[in-house]
This record gives C-alpha cells, sequence and structure tokens, in this order.
C-alpha cells in the first residue's frame, strides 16, 4: 500500500464500522462490539504507519477534482505533514482507548450499538479533518463532529440534563460555525481555491485582501468549536454526556479541531497583527477565567471541562504569538492526559457512586478501592499541573517559551501585546491550574469520612486504558527533541526563565491549596452533606446516568454545592459564588438572547393563533353563514320554487330587453 | 287572419297554465297545467311559422317534436303520481315536503337522507 492509500483508509474504515454499527447493531448484537473497536484499531495502527511513512520529509500532497462547480473547485484532496500525521495518531489512540473503554463502560447499555457508531463516526470526521487539504472537506468532517456531539451528549436523554445540554452545544458551536463558513467563503474567493496549500501560497504573496475580517470569521468558528470565551459555555453543561464522550469529544479531538485549523491556516491569522491580538486576548480570558471556574465548580466532571477550555486556551495563545509547533505539541500531550483524566474520572464516579467533590470528600478509602485509577489520575493531574518531569510540564513551557520569546520581541511579525498577554496570563493559569488539579486530588482521594461503598472491581479492560493512555502522559516529554523536526522546526524545549517561573507558581498553588484544604477539612465534619444515591450493583454506566440526574435535587446547583469544606471556597473568597456559575455568562445570555427569542416566539405565536388564524377560521365560518341563509329557501314546497323561478325569469327577460332597446343603465 | 287573435289566445293558454302550476294543489291538475302552457308555446310556434312563410316549416316540425316530449313527459308524470299517491294515499303537492331543510338540520351539521329514507 502507498501512503496516500494507507491515508485515505485512515477515515474510511471508522467511517464503514459506523454504517455496519448503524445497520448491524439491532440484527447482530454479537458484531457490535468487534465492529466498534476493530475499525478504530485497524485505523489507529494505519495512522501510525502514515506517521512512519511520512516522517520528516516535505508535506505529501495529493488532489483529485470531486465535480467541476463553476468557479472555485472542490478538490477530495490529503495533506500530510508532521501536524497532521501526528494529531492523527493522538486521535486514533485515544479513539480506541475510548471504545475499549466503552465496552467495558456501557456494557449494559441498550443504546450501546448506535453509541459505538456515533464514536466511529466521530472519529472518522476528525480523521478526515485532520488529513484533508481542502477546506471545504474540512468543514464537512467539522459538521459531522458537530451532529455527533450533539447525539452522544444526549446520550442520557431520559435527563433533563442531558436534553438541554445536547441542544446546548449544537446551537453554541453552529453560532460560531456560520461566520466560520463565510470565513472560509471569504478566503477562498481572494485566493481562488479551496486547497490549504493554494490558500498558503497566496498569502506569502499578499493575495489576500481582507486578512483580518477572514481571520475573525474564522476565528468565531474556532471559538465555537474549541470552546473558547465567549461560546466556551457548552462544553461544561456538555459533561452531561457519558464519560467516555468527554474523554473522546470534549478532550482530545473534536475541541482539538479549531486549534488544529488555526494552526494549520497560522499564516493567515499572522497576517493580521489585529487578529493576533484578538486571538490572545481572547485566549487569556478564556484561561483565568475557566481556571478560577475550575475551581469553584462541585461536579469532578466540570473541573474537567473547564480545565480543557483552559489548556485549548494555552494552545490558542501559542498561536497567537506565532508558534504552532509548541501549540500541537500542547495539544497532543493534553489531549493524553486529559483523556485519561476523564476516563480516570469515569471510574471514579462509578466507584464513588457520584459525581459531587462534596460528598467524595466525605469518604474515605476511596484510591484504595481503585489503585489503577489512583494513580493514573495522579500522573495525569501532575502532568496538568505541568509538574516535572511529565508531559504536560514540556509541552506548556514551550508555549510559555514561545510568548516569552514574543513578549521581548524576538519573533518576527507578532505584536509584543500579544506576547505579554499570553505570557502573563499563562503564568497566572498555571497557578490556578496546579491549585485546581491539587483540590480535586486532595477532594477525591484524601476524603474523610465514612469507608466508600464497594461496586466490586472495576472493568479490567477500563483499566487496561488507563495504563495506555499512562504512558504518553508520563514519558511525552521526552520527545520534545524529536519533536521539531516534524514541526516548524523551532526548539520546543523548556527555556530556563519561565520554566523556573512556571514550575514556581504551580507548585505555589498546588502549596496553598493543600494549605487551605489542611485548615478546611477540618469543617467536613461539621457539615456532613453528601449521600451516595446510586444503586451499587448497577453498571457504570447507569451510576453516572443516576449521578447526573440526581446532582441537582442531592447537592444543590449543578455547579458548585454549598460545601464549606472545600478548599475552593477559601481561595477564592468573594469571587466563588459567581465563578461556582461560570461568571454568569449563562445568565447574560438568557438575558440577552434568550429571552428575547422567547418573546419574539410568543408574540409570532400570537400573531399567527389571533390573526392568521382569525382569517381562516373566517374563510370557513362565512361560507357556513350564507349556507344557512340560503337553506331557509328550501322550504319543500314545489310550487314556492317555481314561483321564485318565475320571478328571476321575468326579471331577466326586463333586463334583457331594457339593454337590447338601450333605454336601461 | 291576423297574428294578433293566435297570440292573444297562447298568451291566455299560457297564463292559465302557469296560473294553474302555481296555485293548483293536486298533482294531475299542475301536470295537466304544465300541458296547457306547452300546448300554448305549440301555438305560437305554428302562428308564426305561418306568418312569417317558413319555406322549412321549421315551426311546425318543432311543434311535432313538443307534441311528442309533451306525451313523453305527462306517460311519466302520471306513472309518478300514480306512486306517489299509493305510497301516500295523497298527490297533494303541497304535503310533499320530505326534501325541506328542517330546523335541526339547519343548525348542526347537514343529514342529507334522513328524513328522505323516513318517508319512504
Amino acid at each position: 500500500m502507498t501512503l496516500t492509500t494507507t491515508a485515505v483508509l485512515v477515515p474510511l474504515l471508522p467511517f464503514l464500522g459506523a454504517v455496519a454499527g448503524l445497520l448491524l447493531g439491532r440484527r447482530a448484537p454479537g458484531f457490535v462490539r468487534p465492529l466498534a473497536v476493530l475499525p478504530t484499531l485497524a485505523a489507529a495502527v494505519l495512522t501510525v504507519v502514515v506517521a512512519v511513512g511520512q516522517g520528516t520529509g516535505p508535506a505529501t500532497d495529493v488532489a483529485t477534482e470531486l465535480t467541476p462547480t463553476g468557479s472555485i473547485p472542490i478538490d477530495l484532496s490529503l495533506h500530510l505533514d508532521g501536524f497532521a500525521v501526528l494529531i492523527a495518531v493522538l486521535v486514533g489512540t485515544v479513539a480506541t482507548c475510548v471504545q475499549l473503554y466503552s465496552t467495558g463502560y456501557l456494557r449494559h447499555d441498550p443504546r450501546y450499538a448506535s453509541y459505538a457508531a456515533l464514536v466511529s463516526l466521530f472519529t472518522s470526521a476528525m480523521l478526515l479533518v485532520v488529513y484533508t487539504g481542502d477546506l471545504m472537506v474540512l468543514l464537512v468532517g467539522w459538521e459531522v463532529m458537530g451532529i455527533c456531539s450533539y447525539f452522544l451528549v444526549g446520550h442520557y436523554w431520559e435527563t433533563e440534563a442531558a436534553r438541554a445540554a445536547s441542544l446546548k452545544a449544537f446551537l453554541v458551536t453552529k453560532l460560531g460555525d456560520v461566520p466560520f463558513l463565510f470565513g472560509i467563503f471569504a478566503l477562498a474567493t481572494d485566493a481562488g481555491t479551496f486547497r490549504i496549500t493554494g490558500i498558503l501560497g497566496s498569502v506569502a504573496d499578499g493575495g489576500l485582501h481582507h486578512p483580518t475580517l477572514v481571520a475573525l470569521l474564522l476565528l468565531a468558528g474556532v471559538a465555537g468549536k474549541s470552546a473558547q470565551f465567549p461560546l466556551h459555555t457548552w462544553l461544561p453543561d456538555a459533561m452531561a454526556g457519558p464519560t467516555p464522550v468527554s474523554a473522546l469529544i470534549h478532550a482530545a479531538t473534536m475541541v482539538a479541531a479549531g486549534v488544529y485549523v488555526v494552526a494549520r491556516l497560522l499564516p493567515v491569522f499572522a497576517a493580521s497583527a489585529a487578529a493576533l491580538v484578538v486571538l490572545a486576548v481572547m485566549a487569556a480570558i478564556t484561561m483565568v477565567g475557566s481556571g478560577l471556574a475550575a475551581l469553584a465548580q462541585d461536579d469532578i466532571k466540570r473541573v474537567l471541562a473547564y480545565s480543557t477550555v483552559g489548556q485549548l486556551g494555552y494552545m490558542l495563545g501559542a498561536l497567537a504569538v506565532g508558534d504552532r509547533g509548541a501549540a500541537v505539541f500542547h495539544l497532543i500531550s493534553h489531549g493524553a492526559f486529559k483523556a485519561l483524566l476523564f476516563l480516570g474520572a469515569g471510574v471514579i464516579i462509578h466507584a464513588a457512586g457520584t459525581n459531587s467533590l462534596a460528598a467524595m470528600s466525605r469518604m474515605s478509602g476511596l484510591a484504595r478501592r481503585i489503585p489503577d485509577a489512583y494513580w493514573t489520575m495522579t500522573v495525569a493531574l501532575l502532568a496538568l499541573a505541568a509538574i516535572p518531569p511529565f508531559a504536560g510540564f514540556f509541552s506548556k513551557e514551550a508555549v510559555l517559551g514561545a510568548a516569552e520569546h514574543a513578549a521581548t520581541g524576538a519573533a518576527h511579525g507578532i505584536p509584543g501585546a500579544a506576547g505579554w498577554t499570553v505570557l502573563v496570563s499563562g503564568l497566572l493559569t498555571a497557578l490556578l491550574t496546579a491549585a485546581y488539579a491539587m483540590r480535586l486530588w486532595l477532594r477525591v482521594f484524601r476524603g474523610k469520612g465514612a469507608e466508600a461503598p464497594d461496586h466490586g472491581r472495576q472493568p479490567v479492560v477500563m483499566n487496561a486504558v488507563l495504563w495506555v493512555l499512562f504512558l504518553p502522559t508520563a514519558a511525552l516529554g521526552l520527545a520534545a527533541p524529536l519533536l521539531p523536526r516534524w514541526f516548524d522546526g523551532r526548539s520546543l524545549a523548556p527555556t530556563l526563565t519561565t520554566s523556573v517561573l512556571g514550575t514556581g507558581v504551580a507548585l505555589v498553588g498546588g502549596l496553598v491549596t493543600y494549605a487551605a484544604w489542611r485548615h478546611t477539612s477540618a469543617l467536613a465534619a461539621r457539615t456532613p452533606i453528601g449521600a451516595v444515591v446510586a444503586d451499587p450493583d448497577a453498571g457504570p454506566e447507569a451510576a453516572e446516568e443516576t449521578a447526573i440526574a440526581t446532582h441537582a435535587p442531592v447537592y444543590g446547583d449543578n455547579a458548585g454545592a454549598a460545601d464549606p469544606a472545600d478548599p475552593g471556597r477559601l481561595l477564592l473568597g468573594p469571587l466563588q459564588p459567581h465563578a461556582a456559575v461560570g461568571f454568569h455568562l449563562d445568565a447574560l445570555y438568557t438575558a440577552l438572547f434568550v429571552r428575547p427569542v422567547r418573546a419574539a416566539a410568543t408574540l409570532v405565536r400570537f400573531l399567527d393563533g389571533a390573526v392568521v388564524d382569525t382569517y381562516v377560521r373566517a374563510a370557513g365560518a362565512a361560507p357556513r353563514l350564507l349556507g344557512a341563509a340560503v337553506r331557509r329557501a328550501q322550504t319543500g314546497n314545489v310550487q314556492t320554487y317555481l314561483g321564485a323561478l318565475l320571478a328571476g325569469s321575468l326579471l331577466l327577460a326586463v333586463a334583457a330587453v331594457l339593454v337590447a332597446t338601450g333605454t336601461g343603465a | 287572419m291576423h297574428l294578433a287573435y293566435p297570440a292573444v289566445l297562447a298568451v291566455l293558454l299560457f297564463c292559465t297554465g302557469l296560473y294553474g302550476v302555481l296555485a293548483r294543489r293536486n298533482a294531475i291538475l299542475v301536470l295537466m297545467s304544465v300541458e296547457l302552457m306547452l300546448n300554448a308555446v305549440n301555438l305560437n310556434l305554428v302562428a308564426f311559422d305561418v306568418w312569417l312563410r317558413d319555406t322549412l316549416h321549421a315551426g311546425q316540425a318543432l311543434t311535432l317534436f313538443t307534441i311528442a316530449i309533451a306525451a313523453a313527459e305527462i306517460g311519466i308524470g302520471l306513472a309518478i303520481v300514480l306512486l306517489v299517491y299509493r305510497n301516500r294515499g295523497s298527490s297533494d303537492i303541497d304535503r310533499l315536503r320530505d326534501l325541506a331543510e328542517t330546523t335541526d338540520a339547519a343548525d348542526g351539521e347537514p343529514q342529507p337522507d334522513t328524513t328522505a329514507e323516513a318517508a319512504a
């Protein structure tokens, strides 16, 4: 097989698996698991083959015209370079892990067949986005991911939260996708092609007429997909989906698509200093805000979701300072450890029978019940907090190093303001990241109180997947010296200043949280809240569904429980209630968009019911009234009819005579 | 002979027939009045045919048609009257009101056939 054939097979295999899974799911339940896992596994192996085949050589471009469109042609094309092949390896690996994990996690789920098929379809779409060299084809994959995300977030559609979250995820990302579509059109009109290589060539020649407009339009779509301020609000709510979905879609792949698109089109953004500054400010607000919000969340998955938002902010920050190598490096390492964190959270939710941190902090021995999740999660949280020598440290330092590089004016064409924004917010976020990672770890694994309930051993496959993802989480940093040859050639090694600063603030954040926890955990015994509500014998998927459904009634608001033992409450002080609800952004959107739309809908309903329908009903009522009047004439007496007939004919005759003689009218 | 005589006679015949159709109660007399009206028309046809000196004598030919049709009509009409009388014991036109719009039907949905079936 040539490199091209292999690369074509990569998105195709999961797609065929998805189609087969959807068709055969009901009739042949025995085939569902192999159909879910094997195509994804094969695709993952092929991504590695493609990565090895492509190597560090020049980018491979293959294209065939899909159809003549009359103006700008749409090509089916592949563009394989270091970025594409390495991200594809990440997508393939994480997707395979998630499919394997799901066989254990959703083993009793009645809708497993459609779930697995949708995950396969999603994987296929993401791989298409990664490999394609044409923006239109990229958009197809982009939108397929959107709809798969909608279906998968709404997997537990029996719960109100999941239904609302799936609609929200769909609508908010679509809100960004419309400007994205216009951005693609504007870009293609200027460049005369949808091919990314062609567009970049045109940018290099200065053929782009409105770089700022195009970049900002594209940025809207990226903000929606990659959950950046102000369109990030869907991601925390999307945690109402099953945990493997959160791991695959909302941590490692779909949200990475936005970052990937910016990385691919970075010269377009770099052509406009204003766009870079906007990108930097957006990333900075997202990073710091999500860090504060994560510190206040009570749902373990919502903490991780806000953390994802923040880490995506790092990636876009790296892009804002023009270093896509650092951004993609962070994307890959974050994909690995965030998938691990989510999958570990699934194990924890099953073992604890709740998704509330407040409840977990009141049960002891959770770490002993799930040793695999304990150790892997610990390392993944260290990686998240960027503690050396784990993967997150190297990638985050690469980002901070790039920001410092730009801030000191050493990067060509990058505004220093963008560099400073990213550097300062990045350091601040490093502090917050370490703080919420520490808080999560302490509250989950260092709880005091009643013994955690025994839910039996976790399925082996779930634990095995955790250890598979543990490898890149722990050791991806070793790849830092090798990666520049795959990327743009810029060094990704940590620089001394930012490393010391970054690690220092991370340690400070962790230690302060630990001190706060020591101070507050004494309060836990005094206010016992939180009961374990899940059925001990239930499978993981049922445990999570119950946890999602019962969180609000048992622990209060989904975002934050009123728990005085929470160290985040002490650290955030008066900010805590605001951070818990995401700084009231949802309330703002409700006031700005939801209420006007509802009012307009009420108005339209009134107009339809009271105005339009009146005409329709009158059109029926008027003939009925006329008919009733005419019916009175029907007496049954034939001679009356004949009399009327005579009178009528006389009238007509008189009229005819008058008209004929011209004496009338 | 002047045209006025047959014309006036035809008008008188027609008006008599018209009065009979509109005012008589007995169905047989109504039928007879219809014959009177038809024959008034026949008289007109013949009279104008002569007055116009039509070489094809279309008026006389049409009269023959009218007579034939009148014969058929009276045959069917009498048969109907006979059957009505056998069914109802009366051939009084004023009482044959089964097809009238009743008040309850006027208020609600139209109810075709029910009264006719009840009467039959």
